[in-house]
């Protein structure tokens, strides 16, 4: 008897071992996409770290003339997170408009950098110090030759540190845009073989950038009175979000208010579906008027005007937050490609910026994984299917989490280490 | 120390002012307008209501700050993180956050608001004696949490508006009616010290109170993480200022 109740008590603590390894039971706790994408991964379930990582902020000095109202640019900034040992050195790419400070960027920092890599985080080519001091064109999205520049950076970056840290190999990660990105600039890598990386991952990466521009952007199709009218929806919401605040018991705006938010279901789903999209052209809006600055475009800003520190900006800032990435696209980036290649053709420039233009590449390298979730909204449909055939058993799908909603969540942190750990997928 | 300051904020400032007319002078080139303007966007409703008659001025002591925090403040600041254990800054901000419990309790007793009045003298005696001098804050864990009150709260109730957006040199985002509330904080706290007179015998006493606002104004700093242009948006003004805004509607008419 006394074995048979052993023998019970063993499985009950293997069960949880085995709940754990099976997709059935994967415990992240927020259903739906919106809400995953804005609320992120609750604290409690993040993996516990000890102790921070040593992260600093770096400059790389570049010669770039800068125009007065960039005064405060002195250089690209990075960010890095060393060990004082010889270890791997993994580079990150942020995803579209985020800086190498990003709460996302820090997060996968302190877990890597606690997973024993050297961790190096670079800022998004859409980020306005990379397009004012890192970007050849200063035109943000076409990822070929923003993989040139992301792959400069990094020579001249690793060149700082030669010497001073030791390095057994490298690796490359990326989320969203950025891991979009990281398949462009590994393509370039088996040319060059400066890095020779042994693993690249892919994290909720875009399959074609302009789909997935267009389904955020679509998103404001929801709201009242369409994308025209997205002050009047901030205003509303943030309206709700300050009522809910002042009745509650709230000590700031933090996690805690979030999800309480959240638990009383203060915006329905087109309101979340819109704020993701307003926060997309809070970014965008300084991609535009950034790259428009430094490539005097005459798009928002008067061809030849020199803006002083104190010209107001604000109704270049009420502009740009009006003009879609796709107005973006058309109007300002289609041409300025063409310019310099007459004869490409819109639809051509658009096959150019997805996966599908180094598709060859992608399903023969076995060192490439993506991670990725079934509900992330970024993807249009069938693009899910389109990983699934060209990367095989090295694509990994969580059932939910949105856009990178769960990136921080135990298991999935766990998973991208194991995988950045291993020598094959 | 504060000859120093004093010299150095001319030279900045006269920095400033040099670079300014350097850049003035470039450019003849006609300027041809863009392909969208704000025009086109004036039927949506507008987000921010901050009232910025002082803009350009306003900009101007944002880009003096983000200076003054480079060359001065940070580096200041950062030496003192280096030099001071943990223990010893949260000693510190608990001591100045004690000095500013008499700020709060004149306030709320000049709003009428009962409690918080009582709830701050409560704090300020307890974390005065059993909290040594205010370098410990054992009135937060009976359950007395802190409130701030301020001068510019009161001017609030007595109904006079915010007026324009203000940023102040080194304290940053402000309004018209916060900068004349923090002068009148200010001086009723130099008219409390004045009478008191706590250093009167050392006969250093404008020293010794010189280096105790220093010393508040590197712990304020300290417990600040904001730091100027690091979002790296081209439009960060306008992001601090609706912030500065809507943080204050949060905190006010509670």
């Amino acid at each position: 008897m006394k074995i048979a109740r052993d023998i019970l008590i063993i499985f009950l603590l293997l069960m949880p071992a085995f709940a754990w390894a099976d997709d059935a039971v994967y415990r992240y706790p927020i259903d739906d996409s919106y809400g995953a994408t804005i609320l992120g991964t609750p604290q409690n379930l993040r993996p516990e770290l000890s102790g921070k990582a040593p992260v600093k902020t770096m400059i790389l000095e570049t010669d770039q003339k800068k125009p007065e109202i960039f005064f405060y640019d002195r250089g690209l900034r990075y960010t890095v997170a060393f060990q004082d040992r010889k270890a791997p050195l993994i580079f990150l790419i942020a995803g579209t408009g985020s800086g190498s400070k990003s709460p996302k960027v820090l997060a996968l920092m302190e877990n890597l950098y606690h997973a024993g890599f050297h961790v190096i985080a670079l800022p998004s080519p859409t980020f306005p110090n990379f397009i004012i001091d890192a970007s050849t064109s200063h035109v943000p999205g076409n990822l070929s030759e923003d993989a040139v520049d992301l792959y400069r950076v990094m020579e001249k970056i690793r060149d700082q540190f030669k010497g001073r840290i030791e390095v057994s190999h490298f690796l490359l990660a990326g989320y969203s845009l950025g891991g979009t990105e990281a398949a462009f600039v590994a393509k370039l890598d088996e040319e060059r073989k400066v890095f020779d990386f042994s693993k690249v991952l892919m994290l909720n990466p875009a399959v074609s950038l302009y789909n997935s521009v267009s389904r955020i952007e679509g998103l404001l199709d929801g709201i009242p009175g369409g994308p025209r009218r997205v002050g009047a929806f901030f205003n509303r919401v943030m309206d709700k979000s300050t009522n809910f605040y002042r009745k509650g018991a709230f000590v700031g705006v933090d996690d805690d208010f979030l999800f309480a938010a959240y638990q009383a279901q203060l915006l329905d789903r087109d309101e979340a579906g819109g704020i993701i999209a307003v926060s997309f052209r809070i970014s965008s809006a300084g991609m535009i008027f950034a790259s428009d600055v430094m490539t005097n475009g005459g798009y928002v800003v008067p061809r030849n005007k020199v803006l002083k520190n104190s010209d107001s900006l604000e109704d270049y800032f009420w502009t740009t937050l009006h003009l879609s990435f796709l107005d973006y696209f058309n109007e300002y980036f289609v041409p300025y490609f063409q310019s310099r290649r007459p004869g490409l053709s819109r639809e051509e420039l658009i096959e150019a910026l997805s996966l599908k233009s180094i598709e060859g590449y992608l399903a023969s390298s076995a060192k490439i994984g993506v991670i990725t979730n079934e509900d992330d909204f970024i993807l249009a449909p069938g693009e899910l299917d389109y990983l699934r055939r060209v990367f095989g058993p090295r694509l990994k799908v969580y059932p939910r989490g949105g856009h990178l909603g769960n990136l921080e969540y135990r298991d999935n942190m766990a998973f991208l280490i194991d995988r950045l750990r291993s020598a094959t997928w | 120390m504060f000859r120093y300051l004093i010299h150095l904020f001319i030279t900045l400032g006269l920095a400033l002012y040099l670079t300014g007319c350097a850049a003035s002078n470039a450019h003849i080139t006609a300027e041809i307008p863009p392909m969208h303007t704000v025009s086109e966007f004036s039927d949506d409703e507008s987000v921010s209501h901050t009232h910025d008659p002082w803009e350009g001025f306003n900009k101007g002591m944002y880009k003096f700050n983000y200076q003054f925090d480079r060359f001065v403040f940070l580096p200041v600041v950062d030496g003192y993180e280096t030099v001071t254990p943990g223990f010893v800054q949260t000693g510190v901000s608990n001591f100045f956050a004690n000095i500013r419990e008499i700020r709060t309790l004149y306030n709320s007793i000049l709003q009428a608001k009962g409690k918080e009045s009582l709830v701050t003298l409560g704090r300020f005696l307890a974390n005065s004696t059993i909290g040594i001098g205010g370098l410990f804050d054992p009135a937060t864990s009976f359950g007395w949490r802190q409130q701030h009150e301020d001068f510019d709260r009161t001017l609030e109730t007595w109904g006079v508006g915010t007026g324009p957006y203000l940023v102040l040199p080194v304290l940053g985002p402000s309004t018209a009616r916060n900068a004349s509330g923090l002068a009148v904080d200010g001086a009723v706290r130099w008219a409390v010290v004045s009478s008191i007179d706590p250093f009167g015998e050392t006969g250093a006493s404008s020293e010794i109170e010189m280096g105790a606002t220093t010393l508040e104004a590197v712990d304020l700093r300290h417990r600040e993480k904001f730091r100027y242009y690091e979002s790296d948006y081209p439009f960060e003004y306008y992001m601090v200022r609706y912030i500065f805004s809507e943080r204050r509607e949060l905190t006010t008419i509670r």
